[in-house]
């Protein structure tokens, strides 16, 4: 690990300061991802500036009917919120889905939404990546790409976003509030949170250095049923190679209400819009279900590896809308 | 970083382990104050200044400056002498390393022991009640729970972590839906110790001797 400062921050502005008067400084919350890269040497902030002890650890109702979820929060207090397992299922059967207990109960809400890629090229210092090095090429493209995105990607970097957490929030409309370095607040929907690669796959979100998350906020849960699946290479503590997350709401026969997101093929959660617009008016049937596959993964890349997650998203898309028609 | 510069860091972390135990051992109460001022105010001028904190371990309280890159495993193993916690892939896949903090189960490889000022922190070896095993450690005893050993303090740590989970009612991805209390089935056990490797695969009697220690703890 390369030499760092480290200190506390007191409250949220003075944190946000703290990481914007140095180029080379981090938050650090939980660590589970920033530690791993610094101790690979990946990442290599010379200065850190623990947020973990912020008082942003409540879940609260909005006036709404939404729930503001602070930054803070643990994921495995998430998962375990009884509004949330009543109210977004989807959620923390996500949340559930992803890493271990023991990573689920240092890992924050703010750090799931910023981890970083497990790209293996992006982890290996001897091979080139854009993400890592700018300029310095994308292994990926002819390498190992079974794990990598075929929507969304760039001729500069074919990494996917691993998180699930992230896939059931965009499912779900979520806003992200942050607190920029000057004190002021501005609020992103969670679709514009993350960049897509381009030519700059290095830079990957809409934050500016020092601004911070403060919080997640929920609108009202969905009328429907809410289902997240997630197909992987073992049953427990792996990365998705497709994830899908389903809210289906019926009327008589037919589909009243549908929202659909996908995770393991894209360097961001994805939302397929295309396909909820083919479901919305549609029976409730094996074709429209069909339809709604085809149309997310219309315009879809294999790169060699990864040419199988294009039928397999189709097929873990039709399964998990059946799933979730079932109970709406 | 240089040869040469490693060799200093390292006289440098064994001197500060030497002048750690003279200071404790003197009995001066613990500058918990001083330490917290420090870290709130302005940032150490070198990188590698060390960084006074103090937490309590095993019910007993530790005080010590280390190197801000210090991971919490490492302060446990390599300057408090708690090598019963173990370190395996260092990168939070394995597990070995499991402790609790304040109760719940973490990876101390994953942590650095500055984030932890102040923390309630259990290892293997705090776990017994004098000559009397922890239900956990019992159980894993009496089902042959292991073969080599090497990952058994993060099992057992991970295990009673987890079993307090399952207790306050936390759902995991083997249950069948997110809304009821979870019940520690052979299932539920095998889904929530994932993050634990054996790589002797006495899965099947570790997964008997958290059973069995389910039903008494």
């Amino acid at each position: 690990m390369q030499p760092f400062t480290y200190e506390r921050a007191g409250n949220v502005q003075a944190a946000a300061a703290a990481v914007a008067t140095r180029p080379e400084a981090k938050f650090i919350s939980g660590g589970t991802n920033l530690l791993d890269l610094m101790k690979l040497e990946i990442e290599r902030p010379t200065h850190l500036v623990d947020i973990s002890r912020l008082p942003l650890d409540r879940i609260e109702e909005t006036p709404e009917g939404g729930l503001r979820i602070g930054a803070q929060v643990r994921n495995s207090d998430l998962a375990a919120d009884p509004r949330v397992r009543s109210r977004y299922p989807m959620l923390s059967q996500a949340l559930l889905a992803g890493a271990s207990g023991q990573i689920r109960n240092k890992a924050s809400t703010a750090g799931n939404l910023l981890q970083r890629t497990r790209c293996s090229y992006f982890y290996n210092r001897n091979m080139p990546c854009n993400k890592r090095e700018p300029g310095s090429g994308c292994a990926a493209l002819e390498g190992f790409n079974r794990m990598h995105a075929v929507l969304g990607a760039s001729e500069a970097c074919i990494a996917v976003h691993p998180s699930d957490m992230a896939v059931a929030m965009t499912a779900l409309d979520a806003q992200v509030e942050t607190t920029l370095p000057d004190g002021k607040a501005r609020t992103i929907a969670i679709g514009d949170l993350h960049r897509l690669p381009d030519s700059t796959p290095h830079v990957e979100t809409a934050l500016g250095h020092g601004e911070m998350i403060t919080a997640v906020t929920l609108p009202p849960s969905p009328p429907g049923r809410q289902v997240y699946r997630k197909v992987r290479d073992r049953a427990s503590y792996a990365f998705a190679l497709v994830s899908v997350a389903a809210v289906v709401e019926k009327s008589g026969d037919r589909i009243r209400g549908a929202r659909l997101a996908i995770g393991g093929v894209a360097p961001k959660p994805w939302r397929t819009r295309e396909a909820e617009y083919v479901l919305v008016g549609a029976a409730d049937s094996g074709s429209a279900f069909s339809e709604a596959a085809e149309s997310a993964l219309a315009g879809a890349v294999g790169r060699g590896g990864n040419d199988f997650k294009i039928p397999l998203a189709k097929r873990a898309i039709r399964q998990t809308l059946a799933v979730a028609v079932e109970g709406a | 970083m240089t040869e040469t510069d490693y060799r200093i860091t390292r006289r440098a972390v064994l001197e500060g382990g030497v002048a750690t135990c003279l200071f404790l051992a003197s009995g001066l109460p613990v500058g918990a104050q001083d330490a917290v001022a420090t870290m709130t105010g302005e940032p150490a001028m070198t990188p590698m200044s060390r960084i006074p904190m103090t937490f309590r371990i095993n019910a007993t309280e530790h005080a010590l400056e280390l190197d801000p890159r210090t991971t919490l495993l490492d302060a446990l193993r390599n300057h408090l002498g708690l090598t019963g916690s173990k370190k395996g892939c260092d990168h939070g896949q394995c597990g070995a390393c499991t402790v609790l903090v304040n109760g719940r189960r973490i990876n101390s490889c994953l942590s650095l022991a500055a984030q932890h000022e102040g923390d309630e922190i259990t290892t293997i070896e705090g776990l017994a009640d004098g000559d009397r095993l922890h239900p956990v450690q019992a159980a894993f005893v009496a089902q042959d729970g292991f073969q080599c050993g090497y990952c058994t303090p993060g099992q057992i740590c991970s295990a009673v972590g987890m079993l307090e989970e399952i207790r306050a009612g936390w759902p995991s991805h083997a249950s069948a839906d997110v809304v009821s209390e979870p019940a520690p089935t052979e299932a539920e056990i095998r889904e929530r110790m994932s993050g634990n490797i054996c790589r002797c695969a006495a899965y099947p009697n570790i997964v008997a001797a958290i059973r069995d220690a389910a039903e008494e703890v």
